[in-house]
């Protein structure tokens, strides 16, 4: 069954004319092609699909579009701003938190809710926030590494 | 003046940007106009002969566009020339459960889905074999017919020197039995691949392949059409380790449909289909015995590894001789044998994962030393660091030893870990070990032989100062494609802002063999060195000119060229490259780079050489609790001998990234089976580890430049990962005194062995025997002359 | 990508119109709440229902309301991330907003509900696979076949109830406010559990839980331990949740214990509870209980790790819980 759902992404809003039963995930990457949202199970048991829903980080393959009318969804795609990346994604790129860049998505989005409710993370606190995100390449070294970067002294 | 300007800087990759704002395009995040997406059907016995399928009703169903079977896919391929038993579905027999038997095409994913449960299979059960003992235990019809005899796909056995009087000549042997169990590379992209056959008959498959070359030459023969008229293209790869290394079917069935439709065709793999789609590590068994003198000094080592390989040869000839190749270059061994054997088994191929078919053996080696340091009253650093091998020498299996830093790499570690203060002085409970590791920088020979270039690089320089460089290499995460922009930069003396790159593309890059046995930066370094320095010839002769200097008095650097006397008299690059085109017409240069010929005098020697080794040395601390059995590592610290660093940034990450696999392979990562299926075929029941259970990682790159590398760079993306379970192991050890002998370590066996510890039986968990096989009798070479002497008493 | 089966979507604004929504679909509809648990089984096609009656847009469900000395009421919706990080719940009960924050990812428990998770589907390994998986090996009386394939020859399913906050649910002594098309009723949270795979809950399918009433603290004092493989995303495999009462002098005045993720529900040890009762919590008084409480524990091979080494973890975690409770060094204990 197929229904208009009206989104707000990356402060956009968005019509979208959709099967109700596609999770956030396939509606983001298929219908929106904001393909920067990636899947590495659709399960919830990786962390890949991360977005941010009105501030908090949740799984975009376990979610509903039409249950989150009216919230604020960002995706990857949102975060730099007018052109200026955030502070996060520069630090990534800077301390090389990137390798494949598959998990980064989801892991930039976490990060960045973390940072919002608490600026002064400890090491530890940023391995408890991240520990919802898989990746395969870093051993996460360079991931805390580039968080700590941005985190306020 | 710095001898370099972006060699040795901690530089963000040239693709940083794309990959931190989502841009990079994935192969899953193409589409094209019209495409349909397909679905495989995969084999729900794990042995069984294919009698009928019938796909009538699949395809009358609306918005299914094509059906196709094994009979549209008959043509055998392999990645190696000798293991030609795959095809693009399964067509006599299904011979493992989640082995692709069909697939359909249709307007959407969930229509494809919904299309394979209408196909019919009407399947006739045959015995399966799951494990190494059941397959030599043959019951009935093998699952090939290609290998050595029956479901033994290869047998090797190698006898260097004189074993029998390295024994004999030896104050202490012992010999163990380990097993390692197979793991799988998890990235946490599914592979995804897009074909295109458009009406001029061309066809172009986009797809997320760590050897874009490989799949051409094999698709090109899968589907019968030339090379010419296949293009691949490589989309960034969302982890490899290894794991996208193969054709796979999932390739050639999207490419065959998009032949049958006329439209593009989308597949992506579920997550289950990845770990069926596997070539992961291969479980192996192994048997070791070491003679060593009370010094600790190595006389003689006798290796057997038996392989379980899964349902196709893959990679698994040379995996077998890997697991058998390297055990000698870190340690002096003056006369060394092995006897390797692979079985077929009913259950997904195994194949390359990082640091292929040398873990394993490096894991026994490793430990096997542990103990005999402890029998002999040697600390396990000196019975290691006493008798490393000499630079510049050879080993017994004619392996060709250039620069090796492990002397350093060792006494690095072990001063920043605090290993001699610690090791045996921890409270109980507490524990810290040790173990070293080496790997290839690229496997010295190709897959399929040939003579040719094993990877090419092409720069264009264009009159604005645009540096165009082109190379069939494959980024997966490493970092390849910015090493190529680093050393085309460095040479010409420009900013990376002049570089633009094209790589993957088979119409339009020269061919690289691919991101597997560590072989890019340092082949691909040297052919762009060799690329650049032509053009930059031409440059400074332009320049030259211009300056009127002599071309000896002029460097590269800065954007500009100058008199190196006196930096006021330059010219810009641009003004050079006009000039130099003027003279030479179109500025476009090749370079190429063949390894030397290394391989040895003997059948089995093209697996193990190259042109340099990399070295790695490794402490791990742990905390074991005797109550849970449960294992919390501390820290890990990491010495890493990779020649020179040409991003430290991307060299740590790779030494980190390897660490952590090797850390998740050590406590938990475990492809098993029940029922004759895969056990936990999901991200959430193979266990891998989390920021929760990745320890701090001390990181020490070693830099001693190796001759033969691009400024004397080695590799750093396998070897880092070799020492880490071995050290875990020993750690254990050292914590709580037992033994496990056998990867992962969980807490149920390390409760086990503290049981049998308890009992006053042998503390220790690992494998009781080894199968009663008889090898062939081994082929004898005679020690390479350079290789270490066994010495009479 | 793995896809949902199509649905209708129903989202009630209150409670009363789900409830009519759900007496007017019978069993054709199923209750979402998070959806982190129901989405990932149909997912696997383990259910396709024809409708879902959401209850996300329902206000009336997301309080908390009450403090720790009056016993506190909680709405079925609330997430487990406000479960875990509430101040009022982490500092009356903190074993509930540890059980709560232990559940798999923070992303997952900024969508999963408190009511979700007492209600979530019991789980096996033969289970908790995709419909390909399960065809090949042969279905299973859980979903489309007749036999168990962890117990041949069973006539029950031992799929195993792994929810982390039920077993401390069940330890507080909380009850839960359940309504349905019959009215509404509150029952102990343990009797909302029955000892099977599959028709784990004694309520309604029709029945909506909308809220968890907690007792007054009344110095109760609470630990929960749980077992699992890594410190994120996995389920438990083992949990162990604890409540005391200790007297002045120290003695056990009241206790209770129970065990999580070892059968089809919540298994109360009441002999070991027993065994604390008037009793000082030395080592040895905790080592006692914690080996009695692991008795009735009769875990089957369906979970991650072995059912020998699930079972022999049962005593140790039981006495660390206790012995955390009780003031003791918890890793020393025992
Ligand atoms: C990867 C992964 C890891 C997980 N790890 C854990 C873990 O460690 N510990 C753990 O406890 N759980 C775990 N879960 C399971 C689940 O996420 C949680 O139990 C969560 O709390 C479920 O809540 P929900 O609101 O999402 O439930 P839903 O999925 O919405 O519902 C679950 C079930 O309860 C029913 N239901 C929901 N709310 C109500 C209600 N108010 N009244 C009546 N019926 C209702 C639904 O019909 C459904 O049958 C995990 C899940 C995943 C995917
Ligand atoms: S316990 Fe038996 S019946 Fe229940 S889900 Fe597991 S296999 Fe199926
Ligand atoms: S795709 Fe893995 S958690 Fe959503
Ligand atoms: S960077 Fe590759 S998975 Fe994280």
């Amino acid at each position: 069954m197929k229904q208009l759902i009206t989104l707000n992404v990356n402060n956009e809003t968005i019509e979208v004319y959709t099967a109700i039963h596609k999770t956030l995930l396939e509606v983001l990457r298929e219908d929106l092609q904001l393909t920067g949202t990636k899947h590495g199970c659709e399960l919830g048991e990786c962390g890949a699909c991360t977005v941010l829903v009105d501030g908090e980080p949740v799984l975009s393959c376990l979610a509903l579009p039409i249950e989150l009318e009216g919230q604020a969804i960002l995706t990857v795609e949102g975060l730099a701003v007018d052109g200026e990346l955030h502070p996060l994604q520069q630090a990534f790129a800077d301390n090389g938190a990137a390798q494949c860049g598959y998990c980064t998505p989801g892991i930039l989005l976490t990060a960045k809710a973390l940072l919002d409710h608490h600026p002064h993370p400890s090491r530890d606190e940023i391995r408890q926030a991240l520990a919802g995100n898989l990746c395969r390449c870093t051993g996460y070294a360079k991931i805390l590494d580039a968080i700590e970067a941005v985190r306020v002294p | 003046m710095e001898e370099f300007d972006i060699i040795g800087q901690p530089l963000p990759k040239v693709d940083a940007v794309n990959k931190v704002t989502g841009a990079t395009p994935f192969a899953d995040d193409l589409s094209l106009p019209r495409m349909l997406y397909a679905k495989l059907l995969g084999c729900h016995h794990p042995h069984a002969r294919l009698k009928a399928i019938d796909t009538t009703q699949a395809t009358a169903l609306p918005g299914v566009v094509a059906v196709i079977t094994g009979a549209d896919l008959p043509v055998k391929y392999g990645i190696i020339p000798s293991s030609q038993d795959e095809t693009g579905l399964a067509g006599d027999k299904g011979r493992f459960v989640g082995d692709p038997i069909a697939a359909v095409a249709a307007v959407d994913e969930e229509t494809a889905e919904r299309a394979l449960e209408l196909i019919q299979v009407e399947y006739e059960a045959l015995p399966a074999y799951l494990s190494i003992e059941e397959a030599l235990d043959q019951k009935g019809e093998p699952i090939h017919d290609s290998g050595d005899q029956g479901n033994i796909h290869k047998l090797v056995s190698l006898e260097y020197g004189d074993p029998q009087a390295g024994f004999s000549q030896a104050d202490y042997v012992r010999d163990d039995t380990f097993f390692y169990q197979g793991n799988t590379h998890l990235p946490i992209e599914q592979h995804a691949a897009l074909a295109h056959y458009t009406a001029d008959s061309r066809l172009t498959l986009w797809s997320s392949t760590q050897t874009p070359h490989y799949v051409h030459r094999l698709l090109s023969k899968a589907l019968g059409i030339p090379m010419s008229r296949v293009r691949i293209i490589a989309t960034p790869v969302g982890g490899g380790f290894g794991g996208k290394c193969d054709l796979f079917g999932h390739e050639i069935a999207a490419a065959k449909l998009a032949m049958i439709t006329g439209r593009p065709v989308k597949i992506t793999l579920t997550r289950e289909e990845v770990f069926y789609t596997h070539r992961g590590r291969h479980p192996v068994l192994m048997w070791v015995k070491t003679g060593v003198r009370q010094d600790g000094s190595i006389t003689a080592m006798h290796f057997k590894t038996f392989l379980d390989g899964g349902a196709h040869g893959s990679y698994g000839i040379a995996s077998t001789y890997y697991t058998g190749a390297l055990q000698t270059v870190t340690y002096k061994i003056p006369a060394y044998k092995f006897d390797g054997l692979r079985v077929f088994t009913n259950k997904p191929p195994c194949g390359p994962k990082r640091g292929h078919g040398t873990p394993q053996p490096r894991f026994a080696l490793e430990v096997q030393l542990d103990k005999i340091a402890e029998a002999l009253g040697l600390s396990p650093v000196d019975i290691r660091r006493r008798h490393l091998v000499e630079e510049n020498s050879h080993t017994v299996n004619h392996l060709r030893i250039t620069t090796c830093a492990l002397d350093e790499c060792l006494d690095k570690v072990v001063k920043a870990s605090g290993f001699r203060e610690k090791h045996r002085q921890l409270a109980y409970g507490r524990g810290i070990g040790l173990a070293c590791g080496s790997y290839l920088s690229g496997a010295g020979l190709p897959i399929y032989w040939n003579d040719l270039p094993h990877t090419s690089v092409q720069i264009k320089l264009d009159r604005g100062g645009g540096v165009a460089v082109y190379c069939g290499q494959a980024d997966i995460g490493q970092g390849s494609t910015s090493v190529l922009a680093y050393t085309v930069a460095e040479v010409l003396g420009v900013g990376l802002d002049h570089i633009q790159l094209t790589v993957a593309d088979t119409d339009l890059t020269p061919i690289d063999l691919g991101s597997y046995s560590s072989r890019v930066t340092f082949m691909m370094g040297n052919a762009a060195i060799q690329a650049a320095e032509k053009l930059k010839a031409l440059l400074l002769e332009a320049a030259a000119d211009m300056l009127e200097l002599p071309v000896g008095a002029l460097a590269a650097r800065g954007g500009r060229i100058f008199c190196v006397d006196d930096e006021r008299r330059s010219v810009p690059f641009e003004q050079a490259v006009q000039r130099a085109e003027a003279q030479h017409g179109a500025l476009v240069a090749m370079g190429s780079y063949t390894p030397p010929k290394l391989a040895g005098p003997f059948k089995g020697s093209g697996v193990g050489p190259s042109p340099a080794y990399s070295y790695s040395a490794c402490a791990v601390e742990v905390n074991v609790d005797p109550q849970t059995g449960e294992i919390k590592v501390e820290k890990i610290w990491i010495a890493h001998d990779c020649g020179r660093a040409i991003n430290p940034l991307l060299v740590e990450g790779q030494i980190e990234g390897g660490v952590y696999m090797g850390l998740g392979e050590a406590l938990m990562e475990e492809q098993s089976f029940r029922r004759q299926q895969h056990k936990s075929p999901s991200m959430l029941d193979y266990k891998s580890p989390t920021t929760l259970e990745t320890p701090e990682i001390e990181t020490l790159i070693i830099e001693r430049p190796d001759p033969g590398g691009p400024f004397g760079a080695k590799e750093a993306g396998q070897g880092p990962l070799l020492p880490v379970p071995p050290a875990l192991a020993n750690a254990v050890y050292d914590a709580v005194g037992v033994r496990i002998d056998e990867i992962p370590i969980t807490p149920e066996k390390v409760l086990k062995a503290l049981d049998l510890k308890r009992q006053g039986k042998a503390a220790r968990v690992g494998p009781k025997g080894i199968p009663n096989v008889t090898f062939p009798k081994p082929v004898w070479v005679e020690p390479h002359s350079g290789a270490p002497k066994l010495e009479a008493e | 990508m793995l896809r949902l089966p199509p649905f209708e979507f129903l989202a009630p604004r209150s409670l009363a119109e789900a409830v009519a929504l759900l007496a007017e679909r019978g069993s054709a509809a199923m209750i979402v709440a998070g959806g982190t648990d129901l989405y990932p089984n149909m997912k696997r096609r383990q259910f396709e229902p024809a409708a879902l009656v959401s209850l996300r847009s329902i206000p009336e469900l997301r309080h908390v309301e009450g403090t720790a000395q009056t016993g506190l009421t909680i709405g079925s919706g609330v997430t487990l991330t406000q479960v875990s990080q509430q101040p009022l719940i982490a500092n009356a009960y903190p074993a509930l907003a540890h059980a709560a924050g232990a559940v798999s990812t923070a992303q997952l428990r900024n969508m999963g509900t408190i009511g979700g998770n007492l209600c979530v589907d019991t789980r096996c390994n033969y289970y908790n696979q995709t419909y390909h998986w399960r065809k090949s090996i042969g279905f299973c009386m859980k979903k489309g076949g007749d036999v168990c394939l962890v117990a041949s020859g069973s006539e029950r399913c031992w799929a195993v109830f792994s929810s982390d906050t039920a077993p401390v649910m069940v330890a507080l002594g909380a009850s839960v406010c359940l309504e349905g098309p019959q009215g509404k009723r509150v029952i102990p949270v343990e009797a909302l559990y029955r000892d099977d795979g599959i028709a784990y809950l004694t309520k309604q399918p029709d029945e909506i839980l909308t809220e968890i009433r907690l007792p007054p603290v009344d110095g109760l004092r609470t630990a929960y331990w749980k077992l699992r493989r890594r410190g994120a995303f996995d389920f438990p495999i083992l949990g162990v949740a604890v409540a005391l009462k200790l007297a002045e002098d120290g003695t056990c005045t009241a206790a209770r214990i129970v065990l999580g993720a070892v059968e089809s529900s919540p298994v109360e040890a009441q002999a070991a509870e027993a065994l604390l009762i008037g009793q000082k919590l030395t080592r040895e008084v905790i080592e006692a209980a914690a080996q009695a409480a692991a008795r009735p524990a009769r875990p089957l091979d369906n979970t991650d790790m072995s059912l020998s080494y699930r079972k022999r973890m049962a005593p140790v975690y039981t006495a660390r819980a206790l012995a955390q409770a009780a003031g003791l060094n918890g890793d020393q204990a025992a």
